[in-house]
């Protein structure tokens, strides 16, 4: 047992920092957001030119065969300054798909081009219907000649705006529901039949929803055997919540920070406001839910790249839980305790608060979570 | 980075797990797994045992009678022993006054207390409250006057835990009433055996005696029983409050009360399946054993802290917080586990009665063991008074 991080750790830890503080402040963020691909491209490629980006993946694909913990320190440091790169679904969600599913050829060629972000990916596998369940996949691909032929609408794609290719998942035989038949398609959204519907978010990135008529992928964008990505998916959306869990601990911690300097700093019936008891408690009651959900991103940093197992399952579900209501409380308090300039847009808070109030909508929710894991409890 | 025990550790942990298989009596066991009263007899017999093996004190220097364990090792016995059933040993003696005997005693001092304690010779009680003085302990008003070689006490000590056991009392005494409050405080060893003191049951709303009231009436204490420097008690009371805190979270009898709940929610039926099956029910063990798991990561974060740099400050103050909160969320859905027969109370079936069962022997102390555990949340500085130490020492407001 060993909490301690190594030297390269703290190395790549304070490069992310830095990085990030000197692109990110406030007005660059407003402008990153308000841009054609709603992030900034340059410090993306900046993230892909110093090997930030290259770190979880093998060496073989230009990688450094990074761990659970090295992907938690860059995550942490991006959710700090709420960057609106779409780090955590092309390089760590969709990049690890591939690695997972991918044939030599497809790894070959596409995760180096991830690992030094000269390629974006996106990941397509929420549905309208399936409210965070990924084997309730109603897309169809239908075998044709030379490849498959796609019908159906995918929700709510970070980063599918810019993205060069879409990992969406359809189903391949068996019937709704089913947790067999589901494939992996690497899709162009150039392609013939394709139409996203762009939009922002809530917490300031952008997102689509694909329509698909009639949308024909060839042979060779199958990732992995057909009817058998379930397993996968499963398995990297929980390398994806660990790595949200740390983003989130990043922007909890920037959220508790300023509103800890705005109770030193506002000043109301003669003194600062952090002079009076109800506040302090609240303040410290942000910090035990900061702190708790920090242990647990920890946990889950440690066992995310295990084997699959319900020892691991479990973890990844319980970190998503604490995080999803640690993300929420430290939100709601750090406005109520910042009283109406917290609630302003020109104020950082209210951006993190978005944030981390909408962390809870992706990859499953905290009832989503608590399901997963009373299901996998151990018994006495 | 590793959150897994090393071979070394998980060694430990079966050498500790096959000697308590060996040496805990069933019966101590199966009181404590179903949440009954224990008697002084039977705690003391289990503390010698534990220290015919070397094994009361892990907290301690090893020149003084410690195991010389790492934090994790403390750890992994705490859990072990709390898994197995095993009596909380007295932590007024070993825990409490051990260690400011040992920062700031005599010779003398350490050399007849600490073995005594070690062979549970003297039962120790904390003098710490007063019927004015809670949250706020410095405004504490016993007097100790100095009169030759003695000081002569008088006053009044409250909520005192087993006084009525104790050979011995650490004991914060008002030497100098004219210094500000924390500066006139003195910390006083007493004999409990002395002329003048009289012990008065307090009998909390679980029905036990535990805490008692303490009145001193012109009680004459050796000036050779006064622990550091006269109206230097206040540091003394602070250390004790600070040394071994990282325990205060409570993980490994959590764990266990945990375990317990499962086993209960598995014997209990609704609608024909076991308890633990109902959806509704199930979440809610799900969420509190969640919180649990976070807790002990914070709880192992701390130690290694410890580890690394001192004894711990204020963070142990969260420890204490999530941990006497989730207790209490166990204790209570142990409660709601046995449903209608959360209700009866019944003496016997808490001591060492002989009538039949009502129901069952996990049923008898259910409700008994969440009021128990409301207490946690005030010991020790309430929670709320934890609030204030974070505030200050953490958030620096």
């Amino acid at each position: 047992m060993d909490f301690k991080l190594t030297e390269e750790q703290l190395m790549l830890q304070e490069t992310a920092g830095r990085l990030v503080r000197d692109v990110y402040g406030f007005e660059q963020r407003e402008q990153y957001r308000q841009s054609t691909h709603g992030f900034s491209v340059p410090f993306m490629q900046q993230l892909g030119d110093l090997g930030l980006c290259a770190v979880p993946f093998a060496e073989a694909y230009g990688g450094y065969a990074g761990s659970g913990v090295d992907n938690m320190l860059i995550m942490t440091e991006l959710g700090r300054g709420l960057c609106l790169e779409p780090y955590l679904h092309s390089v760590i969600f969709a990049g690890g798909l591939i690695a997972q599913l991918g044939s030599e050829a497809q790894k070959a060629r596409l995760l180096p081009q991830v690992a030094d972000a000269s390629l974006q990916l996106a990941v397509a596998v929420d549905e309208p219907q399936g409210h965070y369940q990924l084997h309730d996949v109603q897309t169809l691909a239908e075998p044709v000649d030379g490849g498959w032929k796609l019908n159906g609408r995918k929700s709510v794609i970070i980063g599918g705006q810019s993205a060069g290719l879409i990992l969406v998942s359809a189903r391949t035989s068996e019937g709704a529901r089913d947790e067999n038949g589901i494939s992996l398609f690497l899709l162009d959204p150039q392609a013939c039949g394709v139409q996203r519907r762009v939009f922002d978010t809530v917490d300031g990135r952008k997102a689509c929803d694909l329509f698909l008529e009639d949308v024909f992928v060839a042979s060779a964008a199958l990732l992995g055997e057909p009817g058998q990505a379930l397993p996968a998916l499963r398995y990297q959306q929980g390398r994806a919540i660990a790595a949200q869990c740390a983003e989130a601990i990043g922007s909890m911690e920037a959220a508790c920070a300023l509103t800890l300097d705005y109770l030193k700093t506002r000043q109301q019936f003669g003194q600062p406001i952090g002079k009076f008891q109800a506040l302090q408690h609240r303040m410290v009651d942000m910090r035990i839910e900061l702190d708790q959900a920090a242990s647990m991103t920890l946990y889950a940093a440690c066992v995310t790249d295990q084997a699959d197992s319900d020892e691991r399952r479990r973890v990844l579900a319980a970190a998503k839980f604490i995080v999803s209501r640690a993300s929420r409380f430290v939100a709601d308090q750090g406005i109520q305790l910042h009283g109406g300039i917290g609630l302003t847009w020109e104020y950082m808070l209210s951006h993190h608060a978005k944030h981390l109030l909408m962390v809870a909508r992706q990859f499953g929710d905290d009832d989503h979570h608590l399901q997963a894991y009373a299901k996998l409890m151990p018994a006495a | 980075m590793d959150i897994d025990f090393t071979a070394d550790e998980r060694a430990f942990r079966e050498e500790v797990r096959a000697w308590l298989r060996d040496h805990l009596p069933s019966e101590f066991a199966a009181r404590i797994a179903q949440g009954k009263r224990l008697s002084k007899e039977h705690q003391v017999q289990w503390m010698r045992t534990l220290n015919r093996q070397g094994w009361l004190a892990p907290g301690w220097p090893v020149e003084f009678g410690g195991t010389g364990w790492t934090d994790v090792q403390k750890h992994i016995f705490d859990e072990e022993c709390f898994a197995a059933g095993a009596p909380k040993v007295s932590s007024f003696g070993l825990k409490m006054v051990a260690p400011v005997i040992m920062k700031f005693g005599t010779d003398e001092q350490k050399a007849h207390f600490l073995p005594r304690i070690l062979t549970c010779d003297d039962w120790w009680c904390q003098g710490y409250s007063e019927p004015g003085a809670g949250s706020d302990l410095s405004s504490l008003k016993t007097r100790a006057v100095r009169d030759g070689d003695h000081y002569v006490v008088n006053g009044q000590k409250t909520w005192t835990t087993l006084a009525h056991f104790a050979d011995w009392m650490f004991c914060l005494v008002r030497t100098d009433p004219e210094a500000r409050q924390q500066r006139g405080i003195s910390f006083l060893l007493i004999d409990m055996q002395t002329p003048g003191i009289t012990v008065r049951p307090i009998i909390t709303l679980d029905g036990e005696h535990e805490v008692n009231e303490v009145f001193f009436d012109n009680v004459r204490v050796p000036v050779a029983n006064l622990v550091g420097e006269e109206n230097q008690g206040w540091t003394c009371a602070k250390y004790l409050l600070t040394h071994e805190r990282t325990s205060i979270g409570g993980i490994a009898h959590n764990k266990a009360l945990l375990n317990r709940l499962k086993q209960i929610a598995s014997e209990e039926r609704r609608d024909g399946r076991p308890l633990i099956d109902d959806p509704l029910f199930r979440v809610q063990i799900a969420e509190v054993e969640m919180q649990l798991i976070a807790a002990e990561i914070s709880s192992l974060r701390t130690l290694a802290a410890v580890r690394d740099g001192g004894v711990p400050g204020a963070e142990s103050s969260f420890l204490k917080i999530r941990g006497t909160e989730i207790r209490q969320a166990i204790t209570w859905l142990i409660s709601k586990a046995v449903g209608p027969y959360a209700m009866p109370f019944i003496e016997d079936e808490l001591g060492y009665g002989t009538e039949p069962l009502l129901y069952t022997d996990y049923s008898s102390a259910a409700t008994y063991q969440y009021l128990d555990a409301r207490k946690a949340s005030i010991y020790g500085g309430a929670n709320e008074i934890q609030k204030n130490i974070i505030a200050k020492m953490i958030l620096e407001l």
